[in-house]
């Protein structure tokens, strides 16, 4: 199926505008990305028709919220092949999924001693929450290493794996430098020596096909927000025997069978894990959001960020002491470079002039800019929506902008 | 005698006026920052470094007579250039003067998204750390 890319931009209203007076060109991508109509106006769709709150009430609007809301369960569900979706777990984010996890599964398993594996290539959000629930217990974390192109090192990945190690927590796809890391290789791996594995899928879930019973994921976690859907949604996946051994994460409403001032017995999956009045509308309007993806093929939608990564790994290699970090052969549409001599700062500053969007930064991964010693890269993250025009513009006004600092 | 904050802030808005397009702008800007001196290495410690910047900016600040004289550098040339029109305008004052001083100049050449609070764009952390100092200089 060709993408018709005229009539895909129709669909983000964002995209149509102006910035300092040239075209909005959003290579920010795996920051956030843009949200489709249907997904707009499935938002404010329920706020003017269906508001009400979910699972207790009798009337009609909160009958209507509650199976709109159950309904995008069920789609994610279908998403990445759950076997039921009472193991789909709603969130506020990968960040919040990854913490439920350090904080009932993590408190529940790790004693003193025992490791948790993380990688390299792991966002902030993936070490922290391991961070603070290993120095609780006792437990030791260790880092797979990268190799210069960014690919993690299997090799010192099975001398790591040993019977002490309870969990590996590692990311789908690197969000600096776009790397696609081996997860069924490292999985089969990880079993094999009796630990658990955690894989944060927030830079794949909107590019790669994910199948957590064929991958036979213990943990999988994203957000919808990465996913062309709403801020503030995101999705903990678990095994059913992992996530009923597990206590519960935070005490209050919903997540509750039976109260006293003697003692309380809670839910069943999956409202054991969700305490209180959830994030309704943006639940609800992930369903568009799945539903958009679905229509045009995720297939079809990698094929394009492929090629258009293609293109600009090409035209960028032009200029004159760019280097690009992060070539592993295995990536998604995600290019984070650096220009001799010229901090990223500046050409983040110049290029908005331009109207274009990109990341600078440390991109919360500061252990791996650690790793290439660098304290910081440009980074240009594409999706479908993004043309081969508005990467011939970019190039042209990053050659700009390094005149302009040089 | 030296000018005034005010008058310095009047000479940038002036200098500034002669731009039309942000380019030419910016390219100025990115010529202030290449001119400005760069910090002896001494002074480039951990405690002089700004908190809040995506790129490191230190700032070093003394007394001199009675006025506060201001050293700054950072790796990123646009910040340095900011930095050297904040020295212009603040260097060489007295504490009461930097502490009460409007720095209006920078709303009215059109580079007041540099002074936004987000985590990449930490120059209201330098002009506030300028102010801090002078607030300490002066309880001395």
């Amino acid at each position: 199926m060709t993408l018709d890319i005229h009539k895909i931009r129709a669909d983000f209203p964002v995209l149509d505008q102006q910035v300092n007076g040239s075209s909005l060109i959003y290579f920010d991508n795996a920051a956030t990305t843009q949200k489709p109509k249907s997904v707009i106006d499935a938002l404010s769709h329920y706020y003017a028709s269906d508001n009400a709150n979910i699972h207790r009430g009798l009337h009609a609007l909160a009958e209507r919220a509650t199976n709109a809301y159950e309904l995008t369960r069920t789609k994610i569900k279908e998403f990445i092949n759950a076997p039921s979706s009472d193991q789909i777990i709603l969130t506020a984010g990968t960040t919040g999924s990854i913490n439920l996890v350090a904080q009932t599964f993590g408190r529940a398993n790790f004693s003193k001693g025992d490791k948790i594996l993380i990688s390299n290539l792991e966002h902030h959000s993936n070490i922290v929450p391991w961070q603070m629930i290993a120095e609780e217990k006792g437990a030791i974390i260790e880092v797979i290493p990268v190799d210069e192109r960014g690919v993690l090192d299997l090799e010192a990945f099975r001398n790591l794996l040993d019977a002490s190690v309870k969990l590996v927590a590692v990311n789908h796809v690197s969000n600096a430098i776009g790397t696609i890391n081996p997860i069924a290789e490292m999985i089969q791996l990880a079993h094999a020596h009796g630990a658990k594995v955690m894989i944060d899928g927030a830079q794949s879930i909107a590019h790669l096909d994910i199948d957590v019973q064929a991958l036979d994921i213990d943990f999988f976690a994203f957000s919808a927000h990465k996913l062309f859907g709403p801020t503030g949604v995101g999705v903990l996946y678990g095994k059913r025997e992992l996530l009923e051994s597990m206590p519960p994460y935070q005490g209050g409403g919903e997540m509750i069978k039976e109260v006293s001032f003697e003692g309380t017995t809670y839910n069943e999956l999956p409202y054991k894990f969700e305490a209180g009045t959830p994030n309704i509308a943006d639940v609800i309007a992930l369903s568009a959001a799945i539903d958009y993806v679905n229509a045009l093929s995720k297939e079809a939608l990698f094929t394009q960020e492929l090629a258009l990564l293609a293109y600009a790994t090409e035209q960028l290699s032009t200029i004159p002491g760019l280097r690009i970090i992060g070539t592993a052969p295995d990536k998604i549409a995600v290019i984070s470079f650096v220009i001799d001599g010229i901090h990223p700062q500046d050409l983040g500053v110049l290029l908005d002039k331009f109207g274009i969007a990109i990341r600078t930064g440390h991109h919360c991964v500061q252990p791996l800019m650690k790793r290439f010693g660098l304290p910081g890269t440009c980074r240009a993250s594409f999706a479908f929506y993004n043309t081969f025009e508005e990467i011939d513009l970019f190039v042209k006004a990053l050659r700009r902008s390094i005149n302009m600092l040089q | 005698m030296a000018q005034s904050i005010q008058e310095t802030q009047e000479e940038l808005i002036e200098e500034f006026g002669l731009f039309d397009d942000w380019a030419d702008k910016y390219e100025y800007l990115i010529d202030l920052g290449k001119k400005l001196p760069n910090l002896p290495e001494a002074f480039k410690t951990e405690e002089n470094v700004i908190k809040g910047c995506q790129s490191r900016v230190w700032l070093h600040a003394e007394k001199q007579g009675g006025q506060i004289v201001f050293e700054a550098d950072s790796e990123a040339v646009i910040v340095k250039g900011m930095i050297s029109m904040l020295i212009r305008v603040l260097s060489h004052h007295t504490a009461e003067e930097i502490m009460k001083a409007d720095l209006y100049f920078i709303d009215q050449i059109g580079m007041s998204q540099h002074l936004a609070q987000t985590r990449s764009n930490g120059l209201l952390s330098m002009v506030k750390q300028m102010k801090n100092y002078a607030l300490a200089f002066s309880a001395k």
